[in-house]
């Protein structure tokens, strides 16, 4: 099909990751499966939201939750969100080291955020806030940890297109998928952005 | 070999049939344990420990591993064709889909074979289902069998969006989309939105029960009414996600059968797409019971016979439809003509389960065992025979014998009235859903008996069918095109079976009824949109297989991780979950090695495709 269309005379189209149906496909795929996990973090949120006040025996969030550090973590990873723009719009102006820069940026940040919650989970379990504490600390450590397995999965999804740029270059078929991880990336940081509300700031506020 | 590494929706549309219908099979003999364990009062035919069982692998399968699989494998056979598409918009995702499907049902059913089976009911409520009351494996047999099922459903339902979307052929604009894929369209859309939910219910039931988490441990803060929520938000919209596709089919077979373009087509496409929305706001009308309040409880009863309106509509527009129409009573068009009536007295039934207070007499009794099945069996079931007669030789070259069908509808139909009918009262009459037995004198044995012969009757009706199967089979593939003469849709249009590229040259689509506009402008066949030329083609691949196997042992390692063995030897392999690393190496091992090599693909050329066409190159 239109596969071929454009790299045969070794120019690249405009909007390399639009230029393929196949890349069309896969962006518009990909935008309906961030609508499936909405729901899924949707689903994580409602559980979170009815069970944030049963502590049984354990710590509350008033008591656990230190908001400097999670203030870090999310100017972190929002960073990382504005440095994965960067990294598109290198691409449209074709300067794929430049890109792949930006993109290396973009991970290491995410890392550096991992390092932080795990840090956090770290301590809180020994404040005495284990995942079968009740059902707060259950419900806090699945919404939370799913989050940071999603960033987790992401770091490596993007240093392996990292790698991959640097072996293949970019191309029609490399560019859709870059774009697809940088929609990814946003989207893990929009779920962040609720959870900062909803778990740190409401859980502060009581 | 070939079937493992296809990546063909056609083969894929033939694996989903014959492992649902596989799974159909399994699902029927449990059924019909249930009916000859309940057949007459007090009987052991079972103990009551494995009639749990039973009734809740039977609901599971006929769900997850029978109806669902069915419903994708006649999308995956006809959707492409009916949309003018040369294939779907992600093959080797599609074969993901399917294996993980598969591998999902092995592990749920597996099972049966360790002796430690879930017995908490399909819906799975806690503390039931929780370790205390089901303990061992049995329940996380359950939790992680649908997990990994549960993939292969979401990334089908993508794909199905996606290539709707995106690869109509030039002129099918959606308003002239047949409507099995406007059904199929609605019902992958209801996939994405429903299937996320039941994830996270999964996962949320696995770590309560493996990690010791406390979502629905009451006594640390958990609540079992959370699990409800989570699994009818799910699960309400599950069904229509059951009953769309029917939907779809008999629009096609009614219209087909009586020659004439279908009643209403846009208020069709209007009440699918309500149906679909108003599916998601009345999950709770399945928790009336358990305290929600007055308030939310009527919300929810009025939400939920809003639902009627739709749905009446669709019931009027196939009857206008074989109004004054050439009506051909084909074995399929029997099986749709049956349905209407059929599905109607569910729908009736839904309307009365839908009053609150109604609901808390009907609640847990027969009556309720009576309704679904009136609308899944009625509804889903036929129109999945009548979808299967009608498309039969568009998949196989060949098609199915008409007088064995109609045996089939006519055993089939009677036994299930015989059987579901009666439960009505049954139900009305105190019998409790899901006891395993009862006592002599309660005027339950008369109904009971009617009942179980009614089921035989329906296993009758499956043999006779099978046998259909293996006849029609036996016989040369000559089918026609066009093999009921009265085709309406592009998949008519090309050979059966479809070859590899469905399309020789993409056609061009003037109106609804695309095939049928060009024969009464006396074509024989669709104008092309394109000159022939060679034809892009995906590679096989095994690795969907690979991914999918991964992840069956990476579910066994981390549900005997914590286990004590015998062995020694097994333990260690088994709780330092060397077993789940390697399962889950195996599938992350596929996907970098898939996304390392970039498939080419290959091209079939033109002279190929003329030879294929009878065309002298
Ligand atoms: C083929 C003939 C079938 C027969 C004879 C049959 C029979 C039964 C019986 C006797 C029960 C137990 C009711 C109770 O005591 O609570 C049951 C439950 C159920 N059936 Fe069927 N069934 C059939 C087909 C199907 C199909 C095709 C589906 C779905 C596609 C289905 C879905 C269910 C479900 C969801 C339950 C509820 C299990 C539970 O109570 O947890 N059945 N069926
Ligand atoms: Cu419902």
């Amino acid at each position: 099909m239109s596969s071929h269309d454009h790299h045969a005379n070794g120019v690249l189209p405009h909007d390399p990751e639009k230029a393929t149906l196949e890349g069309r496909n896969k962006i518009l795929g990909f935008w309906l499966f961030l609508g499936g996990e909405t729901v899924l973090f949707g689903t994580l949120f409602s559980a979170f939201l009815a069970l944030r006040h049963n502590v049984a025996d354990g710590k509350t969030a008033q008591q656990l939750f230190e908001l400097p550090l999670i203030a870090l973590a999310t100017f972190l990873l929002l960073t990382s969100s504005m440095t994965s723009v960067l990294a598109i719009q290198a691409m449209h102006r074709q300067k794929v080291k430049e890109m792949a820069i930006w993109l290396g940026i973009t991970v290491l940040f995410g890392a550096c955020f991992l390092g932080l919650e795990i840090y956090e989970f770290y301590h809180y379990v020994h404040e005495g806030h284990k995942f079968s504490t009740s059902a707060f600390s259950t419900s806090f450590y699945s919404l939370v940890g799913f989050h940071g397995a999603h960033v987790a999965f992401g770091i490596c999804w993007i240093t392996l297109l990292i790698a991959q740029l640097f072996r293949k270059g970019l191309t029609v078929v490399t560019a859709p998928k870059i774009y697809v991880a940088s929609l990814y990336w946003h989207f893990i940081d929009v779920v962040w952005v609720f959870i900062f509300t909803v778990v740190y700031l409401m859980g502060k506020v009581g | 070999m070939d079937w493992l590494t296809t990546v063909d929706h056609k083969k894929i549309g033939i694996l989903y049939l014959i492992a649902g219908g596989f799974f159909f099979l399994i699902g029927g003999l449990e059924a019909l344990l249930i009916r000859w364990q309940l057949m007459g009062p007090e009987k052991d035919v079972v103990s009551a420990e494995t009639f749990n069982s039973l009734l809740t692998m039977h609901g599971t399968t006929m769900i997850f591993l029978a109806a669902m699989p069915v419903i994708f494998a006649l999308m995956n056979a006809i959707v492409p064709l009916q949309i003018g598409a040369r294939d779907v918009a992600y093959p080797f995702v599609n074969a993901i889909g399917f294996w993980t499907f598969f591998f999902g049902g092995l592990l749920l059913n597996v099972a049966w074979i360790v002796g430690d089976v879930p017995a908490a009911g399909w819906t799975a409520y806690f503390p039931l289902a929780g370790p205390d009351f089901s303990g061992g494996k049995s329940m996380d047999f359950y939790a992680i069998g649908l997990q990994i099922a549960g993939i292969g459903t979401l990334v089908g339902g993508i794909n199905f969006l996606v290539t709707i979307i995106n690869m109509r052929a030039p002129g099918m604009s959606f308003m002239r989309m047949p409507m099995f894929t406007w059904s199929a369209f609605i019902t992958s859309a209801l996939i994405l939105f429903a299937f996320p939910a039941l994830a996270v219910g999964l996962v949320t039931m696995s770590f309560d029960r493996m990690f010791s988490g406390n979502f629905f441990v009451a006594a640390n803060g958990g609540t079992g009414v959370l699990w409800e929520h989570i699994f009818w938000i799910f699960g309400h919209p599950e069904v229509y996600i059951l009953i769309l596709p029917a939907f779809g089919i008999i629009s096609e077979v009614i219209s087909t059968f009586s020659r004439k373009r279908l009643f209403g087509y846009s208020s069709m496409v209007f009440a699918t797409a309500l149906i679909g929305f108003l599916g998601f706001m009345v999950w709770a009308h399945h928790m009336f019971t358990t305290g929600l309040g007055p308030v939310a409880n009527s919300l929810f009863s009025i939400a939920t016979m809003l639902i009627a309106v739709p749905t009446g509509i669709k019931i009027f527009n196939w009857i206008f439809t074989m109004w004054g129409g050439q009506i051909r009573f084909t074995a399929a068009n029997l099986f749709a003509i049956g349905f209407i009536p059929t599905f109607v007295m569910g729908g009736v039934t839904g309307v009365m389960l839908a009053a609150a207070p109604a609901d808390f007499q009907y609640h847990d009794s027969y009556f309720v065992v009576a309704h679904f099945h009136y609308v899944i069996v009625g509804g889903l079931v036929l129109g999945l025979f009548s979808g299967v007669h009608y498309w039969w030789p568009k998949m196989f070259g060949v098609g199915l014998n008409e007088m064995l069908g109609k045996l089939t509808f006519w055993t089939f139909f009677i036994g299930f009235h015989l059987t579901f009918f009666v439960q009505h009262f049954l139900g009305l009459m105190g019998m409790p859903r899901r006891v395993f037995t009862y006592l002599e004198g309660l005027g339950w044995d008369t109904l009971n008996l009617v009942s179980s012969i009614g089921a035989f009757a329906m296993g009758v009706g499956t043999i006779i069918f099978i046998i259909n199967i293996v006849y029609s089979l036996s016989q040369p593939r000559t089918a026609k095109g066009d093999h009921w003469e009265d085709g309406r849709t592009l998949e008519w249009s090309i050979p059966s079976p479809a070859p590899e590229y469905n399309f020789a040259q993409t056609p061009l689509v003037r109106g609804y009824d695309a095939f049928w506009k060009e024969k009464m402008a006396g074509n024989a066949e669709m104008t092309p949109a394109e000159p022939i030329g060679p034809i892009h083609m995906p590679s096989p691949s095994i690795l969907p297989f690979f991914m999918s196997l991964g992840l069956f042992i990476a579910g066994f390692g981390f549900m005997y991780a914590e286990n004590e063995f015998m062995n020694a030897a097994l333990a260690n392999l088994f709780s330092s979950y060397v077993v789940a690393g390697v399962g889950l190496l195996i599938t992350f091992g596929s996907m970098f090695l898939r996304s390392v090599y970039d498939d080419a693909g290959f091209h079939i050329e033109e002279d190929e495709i003329n030879k294929d066409r009878g065309i002298k190159a």
